[in-house]
């Protein structure tokens, strides 16, 4: 038997998580006072397990790097949230949601887990509205939804293009109210350095007070990592430029399994890099492709023309253009999922149809939409449908009320009025469905240590559906680990205080001073981004939207290379007592340079495409799947933990089998 | 574009600091001001200057960490965006760029132009939220409809990112319109109406005791706002705060 234990429930899928709740041990409140907890990271996951773990009575210790828990980088996300409400009465259910998300996820995730998430789903939107989170309502007064891709329904609750931002800040007034009771002790600008272990358990963190550079022991009777994703393994993201795998990295090499590090979503609507300075890439919101429509000329001479500034993509009729989602995949159009999309994009940009100067983009198109909509508009309003002028007017009106913050960020960055021009968007990293190795309790291999959030390796299977991260995120934190860690904290209550003098702080502290007196005494002759460059581009050369076994053999050389002299030649100025963002970058890029490497491993030995890992190895020949992802579900249904074991290379791969009882596999076609 | 820099260099929160002059060249128009910032660090580290120190993360405009006083303006020339989003196409070839950390009573200077906002923090801690259980067994969340119009404006104040523009560009350092953004999303809404007395005397009295200063209706913080927040939302704050100090029982 693998050494793997998911500890699923048993019993029917939809009674499991009742079931399970029902068996939980329970802490009375009086010992909770007695137990401190971890939480590193205030994302939503870290945010909304902080808040909720407080409020049920544990002492919680809270860490971020940046300067306050409401600048995690959930605050991105843009287009929304799902839950199977079912306001639209379009047929959406608890089912379904959890249907489309395992078929979505290309059958790679968990099945027990992704019905617990769908389940939980609609509870969240009934707390994030108590809280006063300003969902958009309609006239009516009631809460609106959208579409995303990869679905037939209309489940995404949003807040314009700012719904992260509007539920993250819902977990920090949560996280808020338990720090004014000092329930919750939040450290801003601390970064988790490492975990320590006493007999095998999680006993507490080594952190680095970022202003002061003080390293801190910090001990607790459990730690959750909700750390968020590695994006950033590709330097060019949409990651915030802080986000990194180190927490994740540090707990893996304290014993926790890596679980499917290859894969990663590339998001297809993203704004096409431009230049070489460019530090990090923006997106645009999915929720776009509910009104724009994605195309390339039709006719190689004009993509030519049009990367050359002899034409424009207005100068175009409509018979020379290829709406080629529409064409490839006429049931789901531009709502495949972003996978497929982003694979599409690419294939077309490839071919020598891309539209920018660099030959890497596509256009988002919203000229259909606005006439849509300026005509229904005119026609409410009793005005004359046929004034071309008039119904533009309209109708831009209707798409800036929708996504007017996405508009206006567009024109900053490009200089270009989308109102008018078509959007220019290519693909980009985005999220990792990957991460550390979780049991349905979403503790980790090592006792005592929990992952939420983008963190662990989680219900989204080797692809992410869109507005599913902030769902998981919020279930995760709110519903899932607050009543899961009780079943291990119940074993704690006569454990008392962990000192922080145990010779395993002493020892944990002393490799993190060493590691950092090194790069600040290194004085090698290159930067921390000068490597961290290269490393992204292998990995976006090699390891990126489409692999084949020879470049990931070559990026794991190159990978190890790069990191070889990275310890030989990085320069760190500055001192380790003070605030030093360099020093911060360096240990970061340290850690993705191990991670970058597992990551490549990872992908050769996944012989088969599936959601966002494709292999060119494997592909449909023939009939009408022709050229789309193979997979191998006899030889590959697994998912792949890694245990450490020293270099990357040396990595044990751990499967863990997934057993389909309540879904039949099919092949994911959105034709 | 080739561009002289003046930066405020400072060492940490005791030391004395001054502006340091660095000349740049060949920065590309399109390039973000932060990704200019990015090349300019690059160079000092291989010159053996320690890099310069500001606060930065989504690059999106939306996590409000970044700051930046940029030629006399809190997040630089342009309006509606935080200093991530201002392109360096706002300049000309030739300028000098005189940056500096958004400076208040109520943001001491931490190292370069990186400052300790974590005030605000404690303002929101001190009634900013509505005070429910994450149990998840509320009521449906669609139970009680809000008119669209209130849930617009309510959404119109919570785009607050946090940033303190509005603090660095007030003469007062007044950060009535933060406070104000947060006590008008709340109030605005029945899940918030509740408490929203308590909430106004609370989160007021935490901003005057931290130090921020009074607003004198100058309209400055509006103009700087990267989000646009609207000074109808002082008016709806101060409506609220004489309401609950004359009648409420909460007072």
């Amino acid at each position: 038997m693998s050494v793997l234990d998911s500890k699923v429930p048993e019993g029917p899928i939809k009674d499991k998580w009742t079931n399970h709740k029902n068996n939980i041990d329970v802490v009375n409140p009086a010992n909770k006072r007695l137990i401190d907890v971890i939480v590193v990271g205030t994302g939503l996951a870290g945010g909304s397990a902080a808040a909720s773990l407080a409020e049920m009575g544990y002492n919680v210790k809270a860490f971020c790097y940046q300067d306050s828990p409401r600048r995690a980088h959930s605050i991105a996300a843009q287009g929304g949230i799902n839950a199977a409400k079912n306001y639209q009465n379009d047929g959406d259910s608890t089912y379904r949601l959890f249907y489309d998300t395992v078929k979505g996820g290309d059958y790679r995730s968990r099945e027990a887990n992704v019905y617990r998430l769908a389940e939980v789903s609609a509870n969240i939107i009934d707390q994030c509205v108590a809280q006063g989170v300003p969902f958009a309502r309609d006239y009516g007064g009631l809460l609106d939804n959208r579409s995303f891709g990869g679905v037939l329904v209309s489940r995404t609750f949003y807040a314009k293009g700012q719904t992260g931002q509007q539920l993250l800040l819902g977990a920090y007034s949560a996280m808020n109210r338990q720090i004014n009771k000092g329930k919750i002790r939040m450290h801003n600008r601390h970064e988790m350095m490492d975990l320590v272990k006493v007999d095998g358990k999680a006993r507490g963190i080594i952190a680095r007070n970022l202003v002061t550079g003080e390293i801190e022991r910090h001990s607790a009777h459990a730690v959750v990592i909700a750390t968020g994703g590695y994006g950033n393994v590709f330097f060019l993201s949409t990651n915030a430029m802080g986000s990194n795998v180190s927490a994740a990295w540090k707990i893996h090499k304290k014993g926790a399994f890596f679980a499917n590090p290859c894969y990663t979503q590339i998001h297809p609507t993203c704004i096409p890099r431009s230049g070489d300075d460019q530090a990090k890439l923006t997106l645009m919101s999915e929720s776009l492709r509910n009104d724009g429509r994605i195309w390339v000329p039709g006719i190689k001479e004009d993509a030519i023309a049009i990367r050359e500034g002899k034409k424009k993509a207005i100068d175009l009729p409509e018979e020379d253009r290829d709406y080629y989602l529409e064409r490839r995949y006429p049931a789901f159009g531009n709502l495949v999922p972003r996978d497929v999309a982003s694979r599409a994009a690419k294939e077309r940009c490839d071919a020598g149809f891309g539209v920018n100067n660099t030959g890497e983009a596509v256009y988002l198109d919203f000229a259909a939409a606005i006439q849509r909509y300026g005509k229904t508009e005119a026609s409410i309003n009793g005005l004359n449908t046929e004034d071309e002028a008039l119904v533009i007017k309209l109708g831009t009106a209707v798409i800036e009320s929708k996504y007017g913050n996405l508009f206006q960020m567009y024109e900053k960055i490009t200089d270009e009025n989308p109102y008018v021009l078509p959007m220019k968007i290519y693909p980009a990293v985005h999220y990792t469905m990957g991460g550390v190795w979780v049991d349905y309790n979403l503790m980790t291999t090592v006792e005592g240590c929990y992952a939420a959030g983008e963190a662990n390796f989680s219900e989204h299977g080797a692809n992410r559906l869109g507005a599913s991260a902030l769902m998981q995120g919020l279930a995760d934190g709110y519903f899932v680990l607050p009543y899961t860690i009780g079943n291990y904290l119940a074993k704690e209550i006569r454990t008392g205080e962990i000192p922080t003098e145990l010779p395993e702080f002493a020892e944990a502290e002393a490799a993190v001073k060493k590691q950092i007196d090194f790069f600040i005494n290194n004085n090698g002759t290159k930067t921390v981004d000068h490597f961290h460059r290269r490393l992204g581009k292998v990995m976006w050369d090699k390891v990126g939207m489409s692999r084949n076994a020879k470049g990931l053999n070559e990026a794991i050389a190159e990978i190890k290379q790069i990191r070889e002299e990275f310890y030989k030649d990085v320069r760190v100025l500055g001192t380790a007592d003070s605030l030093n963002p360099e020093l911060e970058k360096a240990g970061r890029v340290a850690d993705f340079l191990e991670l970058g490497e597992l990551f490549a491993k990872d992908a050769l030995d996944r012989n088969e495409s599936c959601g966002g890992h494709f292999r060119e190895e494997s592909v449909e020949v023939g009939g009408e799947q022709d050229g789309e992802a193979l997979r191998d579900d006899v030889n590959y249904r697994y998912v792949a933990a890694w245990e450490y074991k020293g270099e990357p290379s040396d990595a044990v791969l751990h499967k863990e089998a997934l057993e389909f009882n309540d879904i039949e596999l099919k092949q994911r076609s959105y034709k | 574009m080739n561009l002289t820099l003046k930066i405020w260099r400072q060492k940490d929160s005791k030391a004395k600091g001054a502006v340091e002059t660095y000349p740049i060249s060949d920065i590309s128009p399109d390039s973000s001001f932060l990704e200019m910032l990015d090349v300019l660090n690059e160079s000092l580290v291989l010159k053996g200057i320690v890099p310069v120190a500001f606060d930065h993360d989504c690059r999106e405009g939306i996590c409000g960490m970044c700051s930046l006083y940029i030629n006399g303006e809190a997040h630089g020339p342009d309006r509606k965006v935080t200093t991530c989003q201002l392109h360096m196409r706002m300049f000309k070839d030739g300028d000098t760029i005189t940056i500096e950390p958004f400076r208040s009573a109520g943001f001491p200077v931490v190292k370069d132009l990186v400052v300790d906002r974590s005030a605000f923090d404690k303002i929101q801690q001190a009634g900013g939220y509505v005070s429910v259980n994450t149990s998840g067994n509320t009521q449906d969340a669609n139970a009680i409809p809000i008119p669209k119009r209130d849930a617009d404006m309510a959404f119109d104040a919570a785009t607050c990112i946090g940033c303190g523009a509005c603090v660095a560009t007030c003469k007062n350092g007044s950060a009535m319109l933060f406070v104000s953004a947060k006590v008008s999303q709340f109030s605005l809404l029945p899940q918030g109406k509740v408490e929203a007395d308590r909430r106004a005397l609370n989160m007021v009295g935490k901003m005057d005791e931290l130090g921020f200063g009074n607003c004198t209706n100058t309209g400055a913080c509006e103009v700087e706002c990267p989000k646009g927040i609207s000074l109808d939302n002082i008016a709806r704050m101060n409506s609220d705060f004489l309401k609950a100090s004359i009648i409420s029982e909460e007072k």
